[in-house]
């Protein structure tokens, strides 16, 4: 556990040693900014509502939410197996499911604290009149999930390769279908269709930003984690095969 | 110092494929507390492999490897507590300090927090870290890196220290240099250090191993390696009374513990130079002036060359 809590430290310090972490934070802010205000139309529905805002870290022209994580796990694996550093990592006296969990942990904490940036968007609005907090705690705790999985998935994908770009891309790939599958069910038999749509992280999230936790799509999003990083933790044990 | 015959490493026919390609093959060797063992072999040889196995990184194919009794593939936890380890070019985070890398490698190694300070202070002064502490280590040169890569092995003090190639890349000052501080640390600890550089082994080590193609060829202490391995060359040149070279040649193999004789052009008229190699290590000057009394020619030249350990190396290690 203090191993982990190490790994977490050093990775999170490592994310503001390089300029990429600002120049993704900075992309992300913007693009949901732009997406919020602009795209979803805020100031024509001139209603104080943040489902726009929601529906804008997963605009299916833009879907930045998939593309911000994929840029923050890239490298977290794959760049230690390119450096070599991978291997002084792996031959402390560390286990390697404890790597995985201090390396996704320092991507969550970037994640939270990204979001915590854009709480600046729902307090404007709510400058303007009066909210309903509801469905913003709800957005949240969606936005949350769905990042986690998002980054655990990344993480994963970071994790089979030595290539950043590889691995990003591979992350997309992923993120994508279990973004996009949704919007397959309306061709599909009902039987599928009701199973695609379940995988769908769009279906999920939805139902949590409407305000409605619901421990289902809570446990949706935590299986997916779980699955990612168990398998992100059996390709760190892959170079033990004979 | 007091040296207990202790086995600190027990590699007992390990093999490891690498798909079809056989890196390592029934490799069987034992190091017992305070040996410096040099492992020297031409690239590819095996030698990153074995090191690879025994700090963990991954297990044989076959084989069973133990350090301090405990299984390199079981006991991987407790193994790697017991180890530095320096791997090939010495490979750090570039985006942190000298200090905060050995903070982090000490807190990984789960080194009390009270206790961290004063082993960093250690390891510096050992490595001759001093005045780079808080230098990026993307910014240090080669050799200050390989510094850190030592102190961040020895962070734990540490029974054990596995260094693979730890000169290589570095400038002859700083050769000298790290060869030295190895010198100085196998006075206290068991070390198994890999390099293709012989002069290094002869300079650091107390035992040598040569793998070729995975397999051992040589395990021996420096000094025996050279007196059994090592046949005695001599460089004679002659001013014959007559007969071709060729027959001299011929008569110079008939002496006792003689191996071979080549022939060397030389540019005198009458004069002849040849190569004698020995069959053991004997002494064969008083032989060879001999044979030039008894055969009335006159002895111009006799020099005798003790096998280096690059000789012996490349002896055993040709294709």
């Amino acid at each position: 556990m203090q191993r982990t809590i190490s790994i977490a430290k050093r990775e999170f310090f490592a994310y503001f040693n390089s300029p990429i972490a600002y120049i993704v934070l900075t992309v992300f802010l913007l693009a949901v900014g732009i997406l919020f205000f602009i795209m979803s139309g805020f100031f024509i529905v001139n209603e104080a509502t943040m489902r726009g805002f929601f529906n804008a870290f997963h605009h299916p022209m833009f879907p930045v939410f998939p593309l911000f994580a994929a840029a923050v796990t890239m490298r977290l694996i794959a760049e230690e197996k390119r450096q070599g550093t991978f291997e002084i990592l792996v031959t402390l006296p560390v286990r390697d499911v404890e790597i995985i969990l201090g390396k996704y942990l320092a991507a969550l904490m970037f994640l939270a604290a990204v979001l915590i940036l854009t709480l600046g968007y729902p307090i404007t609005v709510s400058l303007a009149a009066d909210m309903d907090w509801g469905p913003i705690l709800g957005g949240y705790m969606g936005l949350l999930l769905l990042g986690a999985s998002y980054l655990a998935i990344g993480l994963l994908a970071s994790s089979l390769t030595e290539h950043q770009v590889i691995a990003f891309f591979s992350a997309i790939v992923i993120s994508f279908s279990f973004y996009y599958v949704s919007y397959s069910s309306a061709f599909l038999p009902a039987s599928i269709a009701s199973f695609v749509q379940y995988m769908s992280f769009t279906y999920h999230f939805n139902n949590l930003s409407r305000g409605v936790v619901d421990s289902r799509d809570v446990l949706f999003f935590l299986s997916i984690i779980v699955a990612a990083l168990a398998g992100a933790t059996l390709a760190l044990k892959a170079r033990k095969w004979r | 110092m007091v040296q207990s015959r202790e086995t600190m490493i027990e590699v007992t026919d390990v093999t490891k494929f690498y798909g079809p390609i056989k890196a390592v093959d029934s490799l069987s060797f034992r190091l017992e507390r305070g040996e410096v063992l040099g492992f020297l072999g031409p690239n590819g040889a095996g030698k990153t492999t074995t090191m690879k196995i025994l700090t963990c990184y991954m297990p044989p194919t076959t084989g069973r490897a133990t350090v301090k009794g405990k299984d390199v593939f079981r006991d991987a936890l407790e193994v790697r507590s017991l180890i530095g380890y320096l791997p090939e070019n010495a490979p750090l985070y570039h985006d942190m300090t000298a200090r905060e890398y050995l903070r982090f490698i000490a807190e990984m190694r789960q080194i009390d927090t009270r206790d961290i300070v004063r082993r960093i202070k250690h390891v510096t002064r050992t490595c001759g870290l001093d005045g780079v502490l808080d230098r990026m280590i993307g910014t240090l040169s080669k050799g200050y890196r390989q510094r850190v890569g030592l102190a961040q092995a020895m962070i734990h003090d540490p029974e054990i220290l596995i260094l693979d190639e730890p000169t290589s890349g570095l400038d002859p000052n700083q050769i000298v240099e790290m060869r030295n501080l190895i010198k100085e640390i196998g006075k206290r600890k068991t070390v198994i250090l890999s390099t293709h550089n012989l002069s290094e082994v002869q300079a650091s080590a107390t035992r040598v191993l040569i793998i070729h193609r995975g397999k051992i060829v040589t395990d021996a202490s420096t000094d025996q390696i050279q007196k059994t391995r090592g046949r005695n060359r001599y460089e004679v040149v002659l001013a014959a009374e007559d007969g071709s070279r060729e027959e001299l040649r011929k008569a110079l193999r008939g002496i006792d513990e003689v191996e071979k004789v080549d022939a060397i052009d030389v540019k005198e008229e009458d004069v002849w130079s040849f190569e004698i190699l020995g069959k053991t290590d004997a002494d064969l000057r008083r032989p060879i002036f001999k044979f030039a009394v008894d055969g009335g020619h006159t002895l111009l030249e006799l020099k005798p060359e003790k096998a280096s350990l690059e000789s012996v190396f490349m002896e055993l290690t040709r294709e």
